[in-house]
């Protein structure tokens, strides 16, 4: 095989002779057979190749999330039950998410904290446009004076769903593997890497948030 | 089949000349049957059998277990319970399926400490070491997926632990994750397509299991010594080896009835003793158990994933190295796959010219601390992440790593080996004099 290409079929320089344009030259098979093979070949196993990936891919695909998972991408909680001082556990797209409407001294002890101290300075926020925002306690809650806090319950070292009211900052804690949140949903001890993530959420009116 | 001179299958009646000349099934199955094996074998030998006998048992009692169960969210966990109550026996079908797990993991850590102590894995069996390790992956996610199945609290919460696992790969974790799972949370996609893989792998186990046999019959058994079966006439070859059938099958057999008297024990008396209660609650998304542990199997590698946290200086250095690419998580998740990877690499690790530990006498030492270690990290993988065990654990995969990766190129070339005997004939004699052989062909030529 010596490369690819389109057969070559106006001259033959192995041969010399010039063609007589309007037919293959009469030249031995070894001549032109081999660019015409090549080129078979290589056009051969390049329809193999995508008419494989076609076919492999959606058998791949298939295991992505469905049309009926992805349509569970928004719901609304009436949050008009919750207290001050305690959270609701809701279950959106299949993880938990903590709605709590926190104490005066939550806020207090979340907003005296330094955010350059934290393991995580970003936010998290999934609302803020600027993604590099830091964990400021005014940047994570979701309502402007700090009540109402919205996190997924979802621990971020490996998934497990962290306790209320718990743990050295009284904020969350992981029982898995022992992560500290405080009581902005921050990590500050353990093996979690990120900051409880903040979804997208907003009041849709005074006792109903949306989620998603 | 090439390797040990033998006598091969020759169709006598017409019958059988008949089917010979059109598919030699009796022939491969005979020459199979009556392979050469070294006459020196010991019991360390008889795990394969208990491996083989093990997977049938697991997929017989498992094709039969779904036809009972159903594989959704709201009806797994009833649908088990119906097996355990409603279903004519169903209550023992299950405690073998789920007890089966246990057996078989037991067998396959002696059968692989068997060949890292023996050198079954060093050339020429590299091949056949290297399809053992791919199965034991596979029966190690078969099993994951099978622990699924029942759909209670360490189920769920255990299946989102180890596809979180994926999710610490940078850059695209968190999309393997969501397709892995069909969801961004454990849901009834992930339910569906484990059962479906949970009754496929065992088939795939089954094409491996004659691969993993046909490529060590080919190269010929290993055994205690180490030495190689004589190769140079049949004759020769005879004096080293006995028939496959019946000597080896009637040890195996025997092996098989006093293992399986110990798991009927289990299987009979404490069932449940090796699993964990909070599976026999239904699986709750809301509540994570306070204290998820695998199964006592993957204890040792789980202990390696939870040995390399942030302030570990090795995992400092990498995660400096690479930019933060690599972090504690990702390192975790690459230790306890490599953890694997360095055994399967253990054929080109391992320099010794000698093959069999027990002519190594440095190396002999190394192996027995290898086995404590892995029996320390299996303790310490279900102890809590806090006070001293993360020592314990770090110091454990320190070693795992520094066995494959350092003792055993190192060991080759400074250690001084005894001289194991010339032939197998020569230990087997040694061993039990040479009057203990007795019949036909296997009887050793007067010498000496």
């Amino acid at each position: 095989m010596t490369g690819g290409g389109p057969p070559v079929i106006q001259s033959d320089p192995a041969i010399g002779r010039p063609t007589n344009g309007d037919a293959r030259p009469m030249s031995h098979t070894d001549d032109t057979q081999g660019t015409r093979r090549d080129f078979i070949y290589y056009a051969t196993a390049g329809a193999g190749a995508v008419v494989t990936g076609a076919a492999v891919w959606p058998l791949v695909n298939q295991m992505n999330p469905s049309a009926d998972v992805r349509a569970l991408a928004s719901i609304q909680v009436d949050v008009s039950g919750v207290d001050e001082g305690t959270q609701l556990t809701v279950l959106w797209q299949g993880k938990p998410v903590f709605i709590r409407y926190r104490t005066a001294e939550e806020i207090e002890a979340a907003r005296a904290v330094d955010v350059d101290s934290l393991p995580d300075p970003m936010a998290e926020n999934a609302n803020l446009t600027n993604a590099t925002a830091p964990a400021t306690d005014e940047n994570r809650s979701l309502s402007e004076d700090g009540s109402w806090l919205v996190q997924m319950g979802v621990c971020t070292h490996l998934g497990c769903v962290p306790l209320g009211e718990q743990g050295d900052f009284g904020g969350w804690f992981c029982p898995c593997h022992g992560s500290h949140y405080d009581t902005a949903g921050r990590i500050r001890k353990g093996p979690a890497p990120r900051n409880l993530p903040i979804p997208v959420a907003s009041f849709v009116d005074e006792t109903t948030i949306q989620l998603g | 089949m090439a390797g040990i001179p033998h006598d091969h299958y020759e169709p006598k009646s017409g019958g059988e000349k008949w089917l010979h000349s059109r598919l030699p099934i009796v022939g491969l199955l005979y020459d199979t049957l009556f392979i050469p094996t070294p006459k020196n074998l010991n019991w360390m030998w008889i795990w394969g059998i208990v491996l083989t006998f093990t997977l049938v048992m697991q997929i017989a009692t498992g094709v039969v277990l779904v036809m009972h169960y159903t594989p959704h969210v709201d009806m797994a966990f009833a649908s088990v319970e119906h097996i355990m109550r409603d279903v004519n026996g169903g209550h023992m079908i299950r405690y073998f399926h789920q007890n089966g797990a246990s057996l078989f993991f037991v067998a396959v850590y002696l059968h692989m400490f068997r060949s890292l102590y023996y050198g079954s894995y060093k050339a020429p069996r590299e091949v056949t070491w290297v399809i053992g390790i791919l199965m034991f992956l596979l029966m190690m996610g078969t099993a994951f997926m099978g622990y699924v199945l029942p759909w209670g609290q360490m189920s769920f919460h255990g299946t989102a632990v180890i596809t979180g696992l994926f999710g610490a790969i940078p850059f695209i974790g968190e999309a393997i994750q969501t397709w892995l799972l069909g969801a961004s949370a454990v849901g009834q996609p992930a339910l569906n397509r484990f059962f479906s893989l949970h009754y496929l792998l065992p088939f795939v186990l089954l094409g491996l299991t004659i691969v993993h046999i046909w490529a060590f019959h080919t190269t010929g058994n290993n055994n205690p010594t180490g030495v190689e079966v004589r190769r140079t006439s049949k004759e020769e070859a005879q004096k080293d080896t006995l028939p496959f059938w019946p000597y080896f099958v009637i040890k195996d057999l025997f092996a098989l009835a006093i293992i399986l008297a110990v798991f009927m024990a289990i299987v009979g008396f404490m069932p449940n003793y090796l699993g964990h209660p909070d599976n026999y609650i239904p699986a709750n998304p809301l509540a994570t158990p306070s204290h998820i542990v695998p199964e006592w199997y993957f204890l040792p590698f789980y202990a390696i994933l939870r040995a390399f946290t942030a302030d570990v200086w090795v995992v400092m250095l990498v995660d400096w190295i690479s930019f933060g690419i690599i972090d504690a998580k990702f390192f975790g998740v690459l230790a306890m796959f490599g953890a694997i990877i360095v055994m399967a690499l253990a054929p080109w690790l391992d320099t010794s010219s000698v093959r069999s530990g027990r002519y190594r006498p440095m190396f002999k030492w190394w192996f027995a601390l290898l086995v404590v270690d892995f029996i320390v990290l299996m303790w310490v993988g279900a102890m809590p992440a806090e006070g001293i065990y993360p020592y314990i654990s770090l110091i454990g995969s320190a070693y795992w790593f520094g066995y494959f990766l350092i003792l055993l190129p190192l060991l080759g070339v400074i250690e001084k080996p005894t001289t194991p005997p010339s032939t197998i004939e020569a230990d087997f004699n040694d061993h039990y004099g040479d009057t203990a052989v007795k019949g036909g062909a296997a009887a050793p030529t007067p010498a000496e």
